[in-house]
């Protein structure tokens, strides 16, 4: 009998177990992935982020040298910033705001600098496009 | 001179979370049969096993069930490992165990709150559900999210624990189990509790045994059957009995998922003071070839998967039995003549996860 009694005793002592939200917002863990961000300076553009996303949401264009996540396709997994060779993906500790409209996260960064050298060669644009063409199917196999 | 109507439960129904539909057989108040049928929330997630790579397959099979994602997650992971004769690092196997035994806690004390819930116990459903909120906050501070962790990778894990946390773990499961404690009373031992549990849905051991009824469905009618006990990852090395309890009814299974939760809370403390020192994750190189069977134990019961490799990055199949699956026929023996405002307290008393099932 009253089985439930000494828990209804503590609570009514007990302060309330839930926070005003709003008002009072409990600080996240350091360690908690909030938000994806790039710090698109010491970015290389390689795309390997966008390689090893499980739900491809990074879009990674080398030439341009911009970098675009869409955050409402983003599971906060992580493996973007594990994998990532030049350590410049971080999660913030704090979550995205619902937000109305379907937007994107889009860096603009420094292209890097090797290919400009390349350019600056001055190889003839077939062969540019040719050593490209080679250089692609061959970095795969490699990230398996 | 009988009667019969055909009575709807679900797939909307105020005490499911999820979609699974009875077609209730009813002659006055008594339930005669159950017919069941499923597929409202098909997904199609065996197919992407052909559509993404074999790592990228961990984070699709860690969402096949959003309760014990971390378990899935185990599963399959062992699977590939299995077939690509990989060595996990020890301490990679104990850190499983211990996200392992936090998700078990979570989703029994999730269904603790719900069963209340079923009998409309709304203030031990509050109650459960607040003690479920520190095993959370564990999951989040240590691996970075509520539910789905993403701690695993293939060959161990990506997340490591520090002293300093494992003293936090600790200290919050003690406190956990002192909160657990102040509710056993009631429900286990309250007379409104019981006089909607005891004698509901009962199910014999033979029926179990026959039915392949898996997890605390089983163990409630006596069946002592856990995959835990196969010893798989660093289970072998922790001391491990199941919980089992003998009558078969809606009592008795809540009666194992409530003493579990205890024993989960043994197995962390165990797993977190035998925790090698090592690496995390053992190197991965080459793609799986071959078939494998995995079992492993989810909260709801016994997990298989089938894994079939054919030495390129895309797997060829994967075959996913969940333990609710394996629960269903036993719930169609539990319905059979027991009264019509018995039925939900009943289904819910399997711990269905009809998303999970559905895959």
């Amino acid at each position: 009998m009253l089985t439930f009694t000494p828990n209804i005793l503590k609570n009514l002592a007990a302060k309330p177990a839930t926070r005003k939200y709003p008002f009072v917002k409990r600080e996240q863990f350091s360690g908690v992935r909030g938000e994806l961000y790039n710090d698109i300076d010491n970015c290389i553009f390689c795309g390997m982020c966008s390689r090893k996303c499980p739900t491809q949401c990074i879009t990674v264009d080398k030439t341009a040298g911009t970098w675009v996540c869409d955050p409402f396709t983003c599971v906060f997994c992580g493996i973007c910033a594990d994998s990532c060779p030049a350590k410049c993906l971080h999660f913030h500790a704090e979550h995205r705001p619902p937000s109305v409209e379907r937007e994107t996260i889009s860096m603009q960064g420094e292209p890097p600098k090797p290919k400009v050298k390349k350019k600056a060669k001055a190889a003839p644009a077939k062969e540019e496009a040719g050593k490209k063409a080679k250089a692609e199917p061959e970095e795969a196999p490699k990230e398996d | 001179m009988s009667n019969r109507t055909v009575i709807p439960f679900g797939p909307q129904h105020p005490v499911l979370p999820e979609p699974i539909h009875l077609k209730l057989v009813v002659e006055d108040e008594i339930v005669k049969e159950a017919v069941p049928a499923l597929g409202y929330v098909h997904r199609g997630l065996e197919m992407l096993a052909t559509k993404r790579d074999y790592h990228q397959m961990i984070n699709v099979c860690e969402r096949v069930c959003g309760i014990c994602s971390m378990i899935h997650a185990v599963c399959y992971s062992q699977s590939i490992e299995e077939l690509m004769k990989i060595e996990v690092p020890e301490r990679a196997q104990f850190l499983r165990v211990i996200w392992s035994e936090l998700h078990r806690m979570h989703s029994h004390l999730l269904w603790l709150g719900l069963f209340a819930d079923a009998f409309g116990f709304e203030a031990l459903f509050m109650q459960f559900w607040k003690v479920r909120e520190r095993i959370m906050d564990i999951n989040e501070a240590t691996a970075g999210n509520r539910v789905i962790v993403s701690v695993n990778v293939i060959g161990g894990v990506r997340a490591d624990l520090s002293q300093e946390q494992l003293r936090w773990i600790l200290d919050e499961l003690e406190i956990v189990e002192k909160e657990v404690k102040a509710m056993e009373n009631t429900i286990l031992n309250d007379y409104t509790v019981k006089s909607r549990t005891v004698g509901a849905g009962v199910m014999t051991y033979d029926q179990a045994y026959e039915l392949g009824a898996v997890g605390p469905t089983g163990r409630g009618s006596g069946l002592k059957s856990d995959a835990r006990m196969l010893g798989y990852g660093a289970y072998k090395h922790l001391d491990f009995e199941p919980v089992v309890h003998p009558d078969g009814d809606s009592y008795a299974r809540s009666w194992v998922r409530f003493h579990e939760v205890y024993r989960s809370i043994d197995l962390v403390r165990q797993a977190a003071a035998a925790l090698p020192e090592g690496d995390l994750a053992a190197k991965v190189k080459g793609n799986p070839e071959g078939e494998v069977v995995m079992r492993v134990e989810q909260p709801r019961g016994e997990c298989l998967y089938y894994v079939k490799g054919n030495g390129s990055k895309f797997l060829d199949r994967v075959r996913i039995r969940t333990p609710t699956f394996a629960n269903i026929p036993p719930l169609l023996t539990m319905v059979p003549e027991c009264e019509l405002a018995d039925v939900p307290v009943i289904v819910l008393s399997i711990d269905p996860c009809i998303s999970c099932t559905e895959r």
